[in-house]
């Protein structure tokens, strides 16, 4: 009886003190990848949220409320991430922004779902906007959106008839290659390699050695930024000449940074990339994130960067604090670039919380990454 | 024939690094009875050193090279040895094991942090031009690792076969008691095992980093590597250790080209479970006397 | 006199194990869960490494084992409590096939064999997708539902699982009590006149190594209603290596050193938050600062102290040392 009470009044005593927070600010919970080894990816999209976040409370913050924003590592862990996403929920957050792994996010997001909470998130596994969850958004499109908008680029650009596809053997490249051979089979294209590979792999010798073999019109290539990097190494050596091609990763600054020259002519087509300076929003960014963190900027941060303008923008439009009216708002909804100008491209979501938006095919030429044409948003 | 050719070319390169941090392994397995589960760790961290002396210290590449060798040397040699070996030993084999698991966590969490969570490209230390050998292809540097691991192996053999300091080694190895009582001077033979371990190791570094890169976790794929080929070719032989990391280098190839690329990683797993089942002194190891 | 103080603390520590999680938040329920689940698996690693001496990197792989096993089963429709004891045999019969070899060579070979076999499991639950879900991991398992007791709230899970941490417990203080427990003892003492007094060593190892790892496979049938997700990255020779020093922390050989060692672990990240990313580091300086000075873990830190304060009788001469691993 006696804890029963205990537990009354501790819990009128925390939601009172929650609640004369929430009048003050608004609390924002970034639940990523801080350690493990998805930390330079988490990493990243953390420092894009910091310069939102500083950019947004410059201007006032939301609804007038400066965002309290609160960090959550989840060491690359789903069963963490889950338990922080809780805690973040618990500690008052009212927007929840991550995770990036499609590992955590599968598991973390049924709890923002439980407690109507939304959540930008940095995955591209197909399987997260095809569980019916109303809260969950991406901030960059999904495998199988952004894989497809490749179709036309190996069908009617590189004119290939057999292909074939190397990826690394964990969540992100499984959902990457799944699609990739669905949509070649769709438009009549052979596989004729099909090469996973270990992450933190030493040697990439045989993997190269087959596609060597199998002699394919193009490679496309889905994997992690480190094995990107490995894997282009070797294909220099062993001078593998079709035309490289993959999705975002594979011209990434730090992978050019990593491979060296074995990087040139690798082509990717990417949602985001920091090298788009050309769009105004984006050049402003990357060099806003270069003088802070003296480091250029990865499509995670650019993620995390739109993901926290987004939920300031929609907050604005709803006119109050409330998730369940963000979540129906943010369905079907687009943000053009001309009157919100920090989502930096024009910008839908579907009704699942897919996200579409333009895209860009880009080029290694001289150790830089260059576009060298722009997608439609699909 | 060519992809054969090329798959084996290239195993044996990367194999003969491995066997080089597989020695350290069974060197100081030796000296001390004990098995040093942040070995991966410690071909990890000589390549941070290097990084470390032309980024920060403005050394052009040998001398900074030869800057990670020293402090490898002082820090995975000495260091280990004197701070946490020697104190812990006393206390069981498994204490100092088990002080080794967590060496390995602090040296890898400590890079994270220190230096940067992300890859870092590592300089080449030799040319990268292809040679053609029959189809397959080989840069300069696969060779380069090749004759400098297999020279290094020849070395050592000769300096622990021929040299008094070196037989004075074998001595303690095989019995410390005995050794003292002849008049070896058992504790620097010890720690003379640990700087060529830190040695071996920080070569191992230099010479594969430059196509694996810089990076904090490293050392877990490294280390299981290195601790499988030691336990499959022998762990109390040195030339046991050279055939393990060459064997699980080819094997490891030869599985992701014919086999099956998805258990790529399992066969040398089987294979060490299967040594341990029939021979568990290791392919080229001779079995131990020691009863307790 | 002993005996009555050590039952009041045990009842203390029960009653504040079930007053701890009253009106805290769910994460701190979360949490406080998780820290019983994984003393369960440490519980059983203390068997193969405090009492038995054997080193085993495999116990995040049997938590995959009785997790996988458990929910695949309740997935079809079982009942977590038919599912469950199918997948602590499972644990069994593959820790007595895989000790089996490995305890055969003296040597630390059940080390080797337990850390290729962790990953070899880790590799097979990415790759049999059709079985298993490959990366993706398997989404949804049921929390056991007892008809007036429902686990569906973060609460309820928490007295379920102290309710089979109790049970788990009960049973390893019978078995390290029994006349069979009591040789353990004796090996660990004198593993050569053990041997002489006609223990065979041998076979005691393996059953040691063989239960260890059902409590493993214990933890995992747990974690899958808990997270209701499982993947293969969870069980990986990281968090074998985690298990271990929670062991090796709490105090092996020490029938609470578990408990002590998982707390710490779980909790750990909680308290030395303020060090932002350098708490691994900090824990790992510490635990070889442990080893150098207080082998035998945080218990024989307090063990030390009260040695220091209030001498008494040497009680158990195979602890006067403290439980020394060897």
């Amino acid at each position: 009886m006696y804890h029963k009470h205990l537990l009354a009044i501790s819990t009128a005593l925390l939601a009172t003190a929650g609640m004369a927070q929430a009048q003050e600010t608004v609390k924002i919970g970034t639940v990523a990848e801080l350690s493990g080894p998805g930390a330079p990816a988490g990493t990243n999209w953390r420092d894009g949220i910091k310069i939102a976040v500083e950019e947004i409370n410059a201007e006032g913050g939301i609804l007038g409320k400066k965002i309290e924003l609160s960090e959550y590592d989840t060491q690359t862990d789903p069963q963490v991430s889950r338990a922080l996403v809780q805690k973040a929920i618990d500690a008052g957050a009212y927007a929840i922004l991550g995770t990036i792994y499609s590992g955590s996010t599968m598991v973390n997001m049924l709890v923002a779902q439980q407690n109507s909470i939304p959540q930008f998130v940095g995955s591209e596994a197909p399987g997260i906007v095809e569980k019916g969850n109303p809260f969950v958004f991406r901030t960059s499109s999904g495998a199988q959106k952004g894989v497809p908008a490749l179709t036309t680029y190996f069908k009617d650009t590189l004119k290939a008839k057999k292909v074939a596809v190397a990826w690394v053997n964990n969540e992100f490249g499984k959902g990457g290659r799944n699609v990739f051979v669905e949509e070649m089979k769709k438009a009549g294209i052979e596989v004729v390699a099909d090469v996973p590979s270990e992450q933190a792999q030493t040697d990439y010798a045989a993997d190269i050695a087959k596609l060597k073999q199998a002699n394919p019109d193009a490679v496309f290539v889905y994997m992690n930024q480190e094995e990107s990097a490995r894997f282009l190494i070797e294909a220099k050596k062993q001078s593998l000449a079709m035309p490289l091609v993959g999705e975002v990763t594979l011209t990434e600054a730090k992978v050019i940074e990593l491979a060296g020259g074995a990087a040139e002519g690798a082509i990717a087509h990417v949602g985001v990339t920091a090298t788009a300076t050309d769009v105004p929003g984006i050049g402003a960014f990357a060099k806003k994130f270069e003088t802070t963190f003296k480091r250029r900027p990865t499509h995670d941060a650019i993620k995390g960067y739109v993901g926290a303008w987004t939920t300031k923008y929609v907050t604005e439009m709803v006119g109050e604090l409330d998730g369940e009216a963000f979540a129906e708002k943010m369905h079907g909804l687009c943000l053009k670039a001309a009157d919100h100008p920090k989502i930096l491209l024009d910008t839908c979501w579907d009704d699942r919380g897919e996200m579409s938006r333009p895209s860009f095919m880009v080029q290694v030429k001289n150790g830089a990454p260059v576009v060298i044409g722009t997608v439609p948003a699909n | 024939m060519s992809q054969f050719l090329q798959v084996l070319l290239s195993g044996l390169a990367t194999g003969s690094i491995y066997a080089l941090v597989a020695i350290g392994f069974t060197l100081v397995w030796q000296a001390a009875q004990t098995v040093n589960f942040a070995q991966g760790e410690f071909v990890m961290l000589p390549a941070f050193f290097v990084l470390i002396g032309m980024s920060v210290f403005g050394m052009p590449l040998w001398i900074a090279l030869i800057f990670g060798l020293a402090i490898s040397i002082v820090v995975l040699g000495v260091l280990f040895k004197k701070m946490i070996v020697e104190p812990i030993l006393p206390h069981g084999g498994i204490t100092l094991i088990i002080a080794t698991m967590a060496l390995g966590i602090l040296l890898k969490e400590s890079v994270k942090e220190f230096y940067s969570a992300e890859a870092q490209p590592f300089p080449s230390l030799f040319p990268g031009d292809p040679i053609n050998v029959f189809g397959a292809v080989l840069s300069l540097q696969d060779v380069f690792n090749l004759v400098i691991s297999l020279g290094i192996v020849v070395l050592l053999t000769l300096f622990l076969n021929r040299t008094r300091t070196g037989r004075c080694m074998q001595a303690t190895a095989q019995n410390p008691a005995v050794a003292e009582i002849l008049g070896v001077n058992v504790k620097r033979m010890i720690l003379y095992t640990f700087l060529i371990n830190a040695a071996l190791a920080a070569l191992a570094s230099f010479l594969i980093t430059p196509v694996y890169l810089a990076k904090f976790s490293n050392g877990e794929t490294l280390g299981l590597i290195a601790f499988i080929a030691a336990i499959v070719g022998g762990f109390n032989q040195i030339r046991g250790a050279i055939a393990g990391g060459l064997l699980i280098g080819v094997l490891d190839n030869l599985t992701a080209a014919y086999v099956t690329a998805q258990y790529r990683a399992a066969l040398p797993l089987v294979l060490l479970i299967v040594i341990i089942l029939v021979r568990p002194q290791g392919i080229l190891g001779t079995s131990e006397g020691r009863t307790v | 006199m002993n005996a009555h103080i050590r039952k009041i603390s045990i009842l203390a520590l029960l009653a504040l194990a079930v007053l701890a999680p009253l009106g805290q938040g769910n994460y701190i329920v979360y949490v406080l869960t998780s820290w019983l689940i994984f003393a369960i698996a440490a519980m059983g690693l203390n068997l193969t490494l405090g009492y038995a001496g054997q080193i085993s990197l495999a116990q995040a792989s049997f938590m995959a084992i009785g997790a996988y096993t458990t929910a695949l089963l309740t997935l079809s429709g079982w009942h977590w409590m038919l599912a469950m004891p199918l997948g602590l045999t499972a644990c069994f019969v593959v820790g007595l096939l895989l000790g089996y070899p490995a305890l055969r060579v003296k040597g630390h070979f059940l080390a080797f064999v337990t850390l290729a076999f962790n990953t070899l499991v880790f590799l097979v639950l990415r790759n049999e997708d059709w079985l298993t879900g490959g990366s993706y991991g398997l989404v949804g398992m049921p929390r056991p539902d007892f008809g007036l007791f429902k686990t569906m709230k973060q609460l309820h899970f928490y007295y379920f699982t102290l309710g089979i941490t109790v049970l788990a417990a009960l049973a390893m203080w019978g078995i390290v009590r029994s006349p069979w427990g009591r040789a353990f003892k004796a090996l660990r003492e004198n593993p050569i006149r053990a041997e002489s007094l006609g223990v065979d060593t041998r076979r005691i190892t393996l059953l040691a190594f063989a239960i260890g790892s059902v409590y493993g496979g214990l933890a995992g049938a747990l974690i899958t209603p808990l997270v209701q997700f499982i993947e293969p990255g969870s069980f990986g020779l990281a968090h074998s290596l985690r298990i271990l020093l929670m062991v090796v922390v709490g105090g092996a050989g020490y029938f609470f050193g578990p408990f002590l060692g998982a707390g710490v672990v779980i909790l750990l990240p909680e308290i030395l938050r303020f060090t932002e990313g350098y708490y691994l580091i900090i824990y790992s300086a510490l635990v070889i600062v442990m080893l150098v000075f207080v082998p035998t873990g945080l218990i024989g830190v307090w063990g030390r102290i009260r040695e220091r304060f209030w001498p008494r009788q040497q009680v158990r001469a195979d602890m006067s040392e403290g439980a020394r691993l060897k």
